[in-house]
């Protein structure tokens, strides 16, 4: 513990000194990503630890808040949450370095690496709090950190606008939070975590409400539709080492809540999981509906947050079932799916991010249908990518299959063990039916995201001019692939190492989850074994290819279009052409705009299309619902005059009241 | 015979089959649809001696490709071989089973999928754009189907191995539950004609590239990549056919040569079903394939209903 407090005390450090630099860009640059990076480097150490399983390592120290206390400790399912935050922070900050360096010539980057270096800390902090106070101080720390971030570029009306939708509703979730815990304060008359299993004894109605309170305030972090509009707006506009941690991390902290306070409010019942598996299958489905019809590439891989979340959600909801049920296998494959896509999700979507900051620093812009052919001219950007999206895709032998498979076989296994419950089959098809569509369209979007991006030819001088990223910017994504491949091809062991932190969230003893464990270990060997000789069999046809290729002709000429001799770049399929028939199925839900000035006359000479997918949720439910609270919020108008000395008045009246109120 | 050295034949047979017999599907089809537009149709072993040819020729690429494009049809290959070696020959099982193992397949499908598409943006034609487009389309439609389908049957058999699955659908099974898998059958028969780009949802020998969805993605392979495309093609049609045939047939004996023999007789008939509806029936209206699909899917969950009953 003593270390990891050190290393946090290490990065924060790096962040105040590079405050104080914040003048010279490189020096701010230096030090706060040094500060992250040896911070994390130090703390993963004692992550690593406790995700498998070392003794439990805790700190209480007293702290002069009402009800606070500094009470830390390093558990199983800290250190599972830990550990991809920690990687995923020091390569995104060495990344940073790179990828600041343009902004470095005009303005400070003192305050960016501050608040980046903050974002890290507030982060693990969350993650290791026992107490109330500090969980919620370190909540609140990391909302500001990220908010400040997410403005970075602030003279760009857009970003303010999506800076202030994220504040609001980083705070909407926190209010939830807050009567959570006030909630559980007041029914166990403590805020230490380790007193509140003392709720379901003293106040057993109450466990209900504190759920759906957890589900709305944790699930507002994490993304849960319809509660992800702050997401697609805030992901975007910060800078592509923050939305990566953003995305790949920090929206897991709400993953992370949910999670330690299925442990602390004890045995679950089984409307919770099928609640989770709701919501799963609601923010996975549309998640990746909306994804498929936007054309930015950011604004594309943020809705993939809110897919992926769904698919964490639904392992979490099957395991939540088989708690409630008493089944030790779905119970360990769910949690295990659920929280191994954690970790794979930080490592591809990490690297994703990064790949599409690579693509906005070299070629200028993230409009999908702007770029192309960047393969050639970023080969190192355009093969990590490839990787992340077949990963993401949830394709063989990548990491993105391996935690999909876990729920799979954990809804077979239920919908096989469960003909008599009714329940229990439905949410088990469900799923099955859900992850099956849900890869599908990722296959489709991402597919789109590659190919539009990355292959064919440039549409645009965007394209056309774009370089590839520096070292710093390339080494992060090489090693998030690598993490990516090695997940894929080796499972079983990264499974067994969730081992303590599932006998933590499941509630099961330890013979029953080891013996979970085995039993999924098995396929889980099949599949490096099969992986293993597909990688033969590529290396094998590789060598048949060459071979009969030698010695004879070998020709490059253009593209085959069908007898036209001239093919230009303006005639490649563009997004919105790939989309269309998916976002046409699916009209309903996503709402496409579409402005269209068709060619008229014998010499048409002006066409146009354009295409655009609001959210349909922020279209439908929150602005409307802003606008009337907005509207009558006007009536108090009237108490706000601009004048200086009125405001004086009306605090020293409010002083005047409060005294006369304690004195009476 | 020593006892590791039938394991080791058991374990070949069902591989070695589907490799070589794979390619005749096609001429089988071939000369069923040669029939019933009053030609002979082609020599037995034409797609072989196509393969040969191929794989004797040069190649030329569009000078807009990348390494990508050499690699799709190496990785696609390599995941049919990888389905291939999973899937079991009705009541002979395949060399690799596993608990989960339909997963992987339907994955490894997904990979095939994955990399034909992407292969076909590398080229940058607006042809192979639209292809792509489709067939992504479809086939995430497709998949559903494919997966509950599984699930009924995971249900009704109580494994979740392809293996298993195959052969515990025994004839007596389809007389008590005759209906679920009779739907379960039809549903993973339209999954194979999208997955195998055949009549209705794609016309194979269509020569217009507006109209084409799988063809059209291979347009600018030649020489050993098309032969690579082509026999993978070939080996996807085998495998998604052992499992519709698997299902469909349920001869049991026990004896392996007898099992063997009544899958294969299955695959033929499979074969002659294919070329008989590609003769009889155009294919859907493109903006039609999607309700054909969710069909499929709607076909799967009342499988599972049926399975419950």
């Amino acid at each position: 513990m003593t270390l990891f407090l050190f290393a946090m005390g290490v990065i924060v450090l790096g962040g105040l000194s590079a405050l104080i630099a914040g003048r010279s860009a490189r020096r701010a640059s230096l030090l706060g990503a040094g500060g992250a990076v040896t911070g994390c480097a130090l703390a993963l150490g004692p992550a690593l630890r406790a995700l498998l399983g070392g003794p439990l390592e805790r700190l209480d120290a007293p702290w002069s808040m009402p009800g606070g206390s500094f009470s830390v400790a390093l558990d199983p399912v800290s250190g599972l949450f830990l550990v991809p935050t920690l990687f995923l922070s020091a390569l995104a900050a060495v990344y940073g370095t790179g990828y600041l360096k343009p902004f470095g010539a005009t303005r400070a980057l003192g305050e960016a690496w501050f608040c980046f270096d903050l974002l890290v800390v507030s982060m693990a902090l969350v993650m290791v709090a026992r107490n109330g106070v500090l969980f919620l101080v370190a909540w609140e720390v990391m909302a500001l950190a990220s908010f400040f971030l997410v403005t970075f570029d602030r003279k760009t009306a857009s970003v303010r606008d999506a800076g202030w939708t994220y504040l609001i509703a980083t705070h909407l979730g926190t209010a939830f939070l807050l009567a959570m815990f006030v909630l559980l304060g007041g029914a166990t008359g403590s805020l230490e975590f380790d007193g509140f299993g003392t709720v379901a004894g003293t106040a057993p109605g109450l466990i209900g409400p504190l759920f759906l309170l957890a589900v709305i305030g944790f699930g507002t972090k994490a993304g849960f539709i319809p509660l992800h509009v702050w997401l697609p707006e805030a992901h975007p506009a910060a800078p592509s080492h923050v939305s990566a941690v953003m995305s790949g991390v920090m929206i897991k902290t709400g993953i992370y809540g949910l999670v330690r306070f299925l442990i602390v409010l004890g045995p679950p019942p089984v409307w919770w999981g099928w609640l989770l598996i709701g919501i799963g299958v609601t923010s996975g489905v549309l998640g990746v509906l909306l994804a498929l019809a936007q054309h930015d590439l950011k604004r594309l891989l943020a809705y993939h947050s809110v897919e992926n979340i769904g698919i964490i959600t639904l392992g979490l909801g099957l395991g939540t079932l088989g708690v409630a049920t008493g089944m030790p296998a779905l119970a360990v494959l769910g949690f295990g799916g659920g929280l191994l896509h954690v970790v794979n999700h930080a490592l591809f979507k990490g690297l994703l991010f990064l790949g599409a900051g690579a693509v906005l620093h070299g070629a200028g812009t993230g409009e999908i249908d702007h770029l192309g052919g960047l393969q050639r001219r970023m080969p190192w950007t355009g093969t990590c990518f490839l990787v992340g999206a077949a990963a993401i895709s949830g394709l063989p032998p990548l990491n993105g299959f391996v935690s999909e498979f876990l729920i799979y076989l954990g809804a077979f296994l239920g919908v096989i063990a469960a003909a008599g419950t009714v329940g229990i089959l439905v949410s088990g098809l469900v799923t099955i039916g859900a992850l099956a569509l849900i890869g599908g369209l990722a296959a489709a979007c991402f597919t789109k995201a590659f190919g539009i991006v990355f292959l064919g030819e440039p549409r645009s001088h965007h394209a056309a001019d774009a370089h590839e990223a520096g070292a710093s910017m390339r080494w992060p994504m090489a090693i998030l692939a690598a993490g990516c491949a090695v997940v894929g091809l080796f499972p079983a062991p990264a499974l067994r190492a969730l081992a303590p932190a599932l006998r933590l969230v499941t509630r099961q003893p330890e013979t029953a989850v080891a013996g979970a464990l085995a039993d999924a270990a098995t396929p889980l060997w099949m599949i490096t074994a099969v992986a293993t000789v597909f990688l033969a069999a590529v290396l094998l046809l590789a060598a048949v290819r060459r071979k009969c290729l030698a010695g004879r002709p070998v020709e490059e000429t253009v593209t085959w279009d069908c007898g036209y001799a001239r093919p230009t770049a303006r005639m490649q399929y563009t997004a919105s052409s790939y989309a269309q028939p998916l976002t046409e199925l699916f009209r309903l839900v996503l709402r496409t705009r579409v402005r269209l000035v068709a060619p008229t006359g014998l010499f048409p000479s002006r066409a146009m299309l354009v295409t655009e997918t609001p959210d349909v949720f922020r279209e439908a439910v929150f602005r409307p619902a802003f606008v009337g609270i907005r509207r009558a919020l006007d009536r108090l108008r009237i108490l706000q005059h601009g004048r200086i000395q009125l405001y004086v008045l009306y605090v020293v009246l409010t002083l005047v009241a409060l005294m006369v109120w304690t004195l009476r | 015979m020593s006892h590791l050295a039938w394991t080791m034949m058991m374990m070949a047979v069902p591989l070695a089959t589907g490799l070589l017999l794979a390619p005749l599907l096609l001429t089988v089809i071939n000369r069923v649809k040669a029939f019933f537009s009053g030609r002979w149709g082609q020599p037995l072993l034409q797609p072989y001696l196509d393969l040969w040819k191929l794989l004797g020729k040069g190649a030329t690429y569009s000078r807009t490709t990348t390494w990508i494009f050499r690699a799709g049809p190496i990785v696609g290959l390599a995941a049919t071989l990888a389905v291939l070696a999973m899937m079991p020959l009705g009541g002979v099982p395949a060399p690799v089973r596993f608990r989960g193992d339909l997963l992987l397949f339907a994955n490894l499908l997904g990979l095939i999928r994955f990399i034909t598409v992407v292969a076909a943006l590398d080229t940058g034609s607006s042809f192979e754009g639209m292809g792509a487009s489709r067939e992504v389309l479809f086939s995430a439609l497709a998949e559903p189907a494919l997966l509950v389908g599984l699930a009924a049957v995971a249900l009704e058999t109580r494994s979740i191995s392809l293996s298993d699955m195959v052969a515990s659908v025994t004839a007596e099974r389809w007389l008590t539950q005759g209906p679920a898998l009779g739907l379960v059958v039809v549903a993973l028969g339209l999954v194979l004609v999208t997955e195998n780009a055949r009549i209705p949802v794609d016309d194979p020998t269509t020569h217009l590239e507006l109209t084409m969805i799988h063809e059209v993605m291979v347009l600018d392979h030649g020489g050993p990549d098309l032969a690579f495309i082509l026999y993978g093609a070939a080996l996807k049609l085998w495998a998604l056919g052992a499992l519709l045939v698997g299902m469909a047939v349920p001869v049991r004996t026990g004896n392996p040569l007898l099992d063997l023999g009544a899958f294969l007789a299955g695959m033929l008939i499979l074969a002659v079903v294919i070329g008989v509806v590609e003769s009889s029936m155009a294919r859907l209206r493109l903006l039609r394939i999607p309700k054909l699909l969710v069909g499929a899917t709607a076909l799967a969950v009342l499988a599972v209903v049926l399975v419950l009953r």
